[in-house]
């Protein structure tokens, strides 16, 4: 049975996110861009009303909801400021569900609690300088105290975001130089760790109110119980984490894009041209038309995956296309915005030059479009036998 | 059977609110269509003295209620009042003042007498072939427009906002006073007020002005009121303002007119880059004369207003004050 | 201490917009909300909640079925429990109706205080909270901008226009709130997910209320009044209109303007 109405539960989930996103993150959106500092008062909204717990168990003290349902957060808050997606979507979809699949009870406890109850927040530290698409290149080690009670991490990150503020770090180091990614293994290294050197903030294209840091190891030690699942698991841990983070940043993708042509479709109807609202010519419809079928196409695919994580199947493919299609529709919506604009779309009075900034990355980050190419190349050619 | 328009008097520390005497106004013109009488009805403690002043305002007959437990408004004491005098003198019907003391009150009587009451009536009229009274009041925030009717419970029973009716300009006639009596026990005053506060605000009552300067989003700050200050000082008017304005913090609330605000009827109301949307015109639209300054000519105040001028308001109001004071 | 709010789902009139053709309101595609002063009410009753532990909230609506959304809002901002009274039969109140019928409900539950916002921005009548005290034969403190708990004792501070009281008032007692009561919290997302799964919408319809009810005080029948008629308000025939002045132009235009009307 095909359904593409939200239940009622997440009809008024939706109505709190878009208030939430008008009256608390659209005023300061563009200040926060300007000056490239993430607010660390709003991280304490999204706290408080439950943002950054949103799929997760009720146990831990998160919300208890579906991912469908952090899929529509994720597009609301991004229709006014991406930087708060990508903050929300680090913590949610890469952080915590390295601890949720793969911690033990005890590091649930510890560690999931207080990042799905509004207390703590968190990052994922798996790109090297050497290492992007090919996160099999990484360097970082990680050695066992002959004592067998401590790893002694050693390396370099870069790009992690929220790393500027987060209290939890999810780090990827090998902990077998000589298997390559059988040889990567995951820890939780809690913020103040000795020897986690958190470096300045990298200065970006888009999404420039986002924490996104440099994180240099060394001979920091990590106690061994806070190693994730077995030694020699981490790059499936880090795959994983990243298929689903790939729903959020898809939503985030809808979002931008969605919010882009809102404000260009409100412009449309004030300006004035030619003695009459641009609205008005057909020219600007069609295009506006054109715009909404591809945003509510990517918006569709991404509640699929979204939906395919919440019943238990194979999502993996399905994140990765609507990821790939959701994130071109976003450059390509917020282009025609800032165009449709004209110079005031341009300009920083109006949000869209800095959507069609943010909507750059989202092609980039938790996988390139060319890597999502690569993640559902085989679901795709072996549909056909 | 139910005879007579009754207006239900509002004074504050003896003194008769503005609404009191607009009500009569009305009223008188209700219960002339009826061929009835106009009753004023006043409540508090020592207030015989200003009976006179209702008496003179076009009531055939000042009812007065006079205790010590009616010195400040009480829900209560009040309702009792109002409820024993309805009670042996059945009226056809009863207005009230839509201040928060009306609105308060009245709502509580029609429960405990069992009647009608229709709230912020805008226009009052006795229907030719009924004799009913015709209650019209705005809903949704103006847009819509209803007349209700309350056929077969009396008084009929209505609350009409300050500022809406006009009191009689002149009336050369007196009208009796008397006294009535209720007995009160100490189980009526059934709350204690601990402290009454009156706030010290320099508030002006922008329903009284003859002359308001109104401005709106069009100002672009609260810096922006200050060129309309002086225009109306030179008027010897008030400064108003909708509720975008109040809204963005702009200016005090009880400036504010519109649907959520006040409703005024100067004699001139000077519109400053007010867009005029309908929950603003509700609270203005029958000031005598409306001029309108707005730069934007669509804007819906210029179907509204008498004069209208499409321009600047930055360049125009600080010069039409200069021309104003060499008058 | 058991606190009760009435909250009454609302359109959002800041939407509401008229068919240019027939006049009439366009009810389609307007979202429906909490009345604000209702959820500053509910605001006030979880603040009160807070202040007074073991206290619970619980909310009441009289609407259609619709009004589940409005109610499951209300749990999800921390509302313990709710109820909506709907019934064709209470269809087409006034507010005498609607004020007997809301009595009629929480006869059947306890209560110390109830709160009731000021008035409904549909209707903005401030009818329904002092005819609900007086049906139940209650103390009222109408235009609440303050209330804390004294005892058994509320102390209220209530607007008027000029002035305000400190009004100690013993409960139970029906408070009316202006929105300046409390700003409302945001819901939370695991609320909401609480609101559906583990909290319920009662609903109450006529046969539930037969042994508080007098039948012959509900819907249209027991309303005493009665809408004649209703109409668009017709916008005042246009003035004149000038354009393309210069500043002095339009001064002198306006100067002339009073002079001949002898405000000036």
């Amino acid at each position: 049975m095909v359904d593409f109405k939200l239940t009622n539960k997440q009809l008024l989930a939706k109505k709190l996110f878009a208030e939430f996103a008008e009256k608390e993150i659209k005023p300061i959106a563009a200040e926060m861009d300007e000056t490239e500092v993430y607010s660390l008062e709003l991280l304490e909204k999204l706290k408080k009303v439950g943002l950054l717990g949103i799929p997760y168990d009720k146990k831990y003290g998160g919300a208890g909801a579906d991912v469908l349902t952090y899929a529509v957060a994720m597009e609301e808050v991004s229709k006014v400021d991406a930087s708060t997606g990508i903050t929300m979507s680090v913590h949610t979809s890469l952080c915590c569900p390295c601890i949720n699949d793969f911690g033990t009870e005890e590091q649930k406890e510890k560690y999931l609690r207080p990042l799905v109850n509004g207390t703590w927040s968190g990052c994922f530290s798996l790109t090297e300088p050497g290492a992007g698409t090919d996160a099999s290149g990484a360097k970082t080690i990680a050695e066992k105290t002959e004592d067998g009670k401590y790893y002694v991490l050693n390396g370099q990150k870069v790009f992690t975001t929220n790393g500027g503020f987060a209290d939890v770090f999810i780090v990827f180091a090998l902990t077998d130089k000589t298997k390559g990614p059988k040889g990567m293994s995951a820890f939780i290294v809690e913020k103040g760790t000795p020897g986690m050197i958190i470096g300045e903030n990298i200065k970006r294209m888009g999404i420039r109110a986002a924490s996104n840091v440099e994180v240099a190891f060394v001979d920091c030690k990590v106690p061994a119980e806070n190693l994730l699942g077995k030694e020699g698991k981490g790059y499936g841990i880090a795959m994983g984490a990243l298929a689903g983070g790939r729903i959020g940043i898809a939503a985030q993708a809808t979002g931008i894009a969605q919010g882009a042509l809102n404000e260009a479709i409100k412009y449309s109807k004030e300006r004035k041209q030619f003695g009459k609202p641009l609205s008005s010519f057909q020219h600007t419809q069609f295009q506006c038309v054109e715009m909404q079928t591809r945003i509510d196409a990517a918006r569709l695919l991404t509640w699929r995956a979204a939906k395919a994580k919440d019943d238990h199947e194979n999502y993996t493919p399905l994140s990765a296309m609507a990821k790939l299609y959701a994130s071109q529709v976003a450059v390509e919506v917020t282009r025609f915005a800032v165009q449709l604009m004209g110079g005031y779309g341009y300009s920083r009075e109006y949000p869209v030059e800095r959507m069609y900034r943010d909507a750059k990355i989202t092609e980039i980050y938790e996988g390139t479009s060319e890597a999502m190419k690569m993640v559902a190349g085989g679901a795709v050619m072996n549909a056909v036998k | 059977m139910s005879k007579n328009v009754y207006v239900i008097a509002e004074q504050r520390d003896g003194k008769i609110m503005k609404v009191s005497y607009e009500l009569i106004g009305k009223a008188r013109e209700l219960a002339d269509d009826l061929g009835q009488e106009v009753v004023a009805v006043l409540m508090g403690s020592g207030v015989e003295a200003v009976a006179g002043d209702l008496a003179k305002a076009g009531a055939d007959k000042v009812v007065v209620v006079d205790d010590p437990m009616l010195a400040e408004y009480v829900t209560e004491p009040y309702t009792k009042a109002v409820t024993a005098v309805i009670k042996a003198q059945d009226p056809e019907i009863v207005i009230f003042g839509a201040s928060s003391i009306g609105r308060d009150l009245a709502p509580r009587v029609s429960a405990r007498i069992h009647t009608g009451l229709t709230a912020d009536c805008t226009k009052l009229e006795i229907d030719p072939e009924t004799k009913l009274l015709n209650m019209t009041r705005p809903a949704f925030g103006g847009n819509i427009m209803a007349t209700i009717i309350c056929a077969n419970h009396r008084p009929q029973m209505a609350t009409v906002r300050p500022g809406v009716m006009q009191a009689l300009a002149d009336c050369d006639k007196v009208g009796t006073v008397e006294k009535f009596d209720v007995e009160f026990t100490a189980e009526d005053m059934n709350v204690e007020i601990c402290e009454v506060v009156k706030t010290e605000k320099k508030s002006v009552d922008i329903t009284e002005a003859k002359i308001l300067v109104s401005g709106g989003r069009g100002l672009g700050g609260p810096e922006g009121f200050e060129p309309l200050r002086e225009l109306a000082k030179v008027l010897g008017g008030e400064v108003s303002s909708s509720r975008a304005a109040v809204d963005a913090g702009w200016i005090d609330r009880d400036r504010q007119v519109g649907q959520t605000g006040k409703t005024v009827r100067p004699d001139l109301y000077i519109a400053c880059g007010i867009s005029g949307a309908i929950q603003h015109a509700a609270g203005m639209e029958e000031s005598e004369f409306i001029v309108a300054i707005n730069k934007e000519e669509s804007a819906p105040i210029f179907n509204i207003c008498d004069l209208g001028i499409v321009g600047d308001l930055n360049k125009i109001v600080p010069k039409l004050t200069e021309a104003l004071k060499k008058n | 201490m058991k606190i009760v709010v009435c909250a009454k789902q609302v359109p959002d009139t800041t939407e509401v917009k008229l068919d240019p053709k027939t006049g009439t309101l366009i009810r389609d595609g307007v979202p429906s909300i909490i009345n604000p002063d209702d959820k500053a009410g509910i605001e006030a009753a979880l603040q009160l909640k807070e202040a007074v532990p073991g206290s619970t909230v619980t909310v009441v609506s009289m609407g259609p079925p619709q009004a589940d959304v409005a109610l499951r809002e209300a749990l999800a901002m921390g509302c313990d429990e709710a109820i909506l009274v709907s019934d064709r039969a209470f269809g087409g109140a006034d507010t005498w109706a609607t004020s007997s019928t809301i009595a009629a409900a929480l006869k059947k539950i306890d209560f110390d205080v109830i709160i009731t916002g000021r008035q409904a921005i549909d209707g903005d009548t401030a009818q329904v909270g002092p005819q609900i005290a007086e049906h139940l034969g209650l103390p009222q403190v109408s235009y609440a901008e303050n209330v804390e708990v004294d005892g058994e004792y509320l102390k209220v501070q209530r607007q008027f226009e000029d002035r305000y009281h400190i009004i100690k008032v013993k409960m139970p007692c029906v408070i009316t709130a202006l929105a300046e009561l409390a700003e409302p919290r945001y819901m939370t997302v695991g609320g909401i997910v609480d609101a559906y799964d583990s909290k319920e919408v009662k609903v109450w319809g006529l046969a539930d209320l037969k042994d508080t009810i007098d039948e012959a005080n509900i819907g249209l029948a027991g309303s005493p009044t009665r809408v004649k008629q209703s109409f668009t308000k017709q916008p005042k025939a246009a003035g004149t209109v000038l354009k393309d002045l210069t500043p002095d132009e339009a001064v002198d235009a306006i100067v002339a303007k009073l002079k001949e009307k002898y405000i000036i």
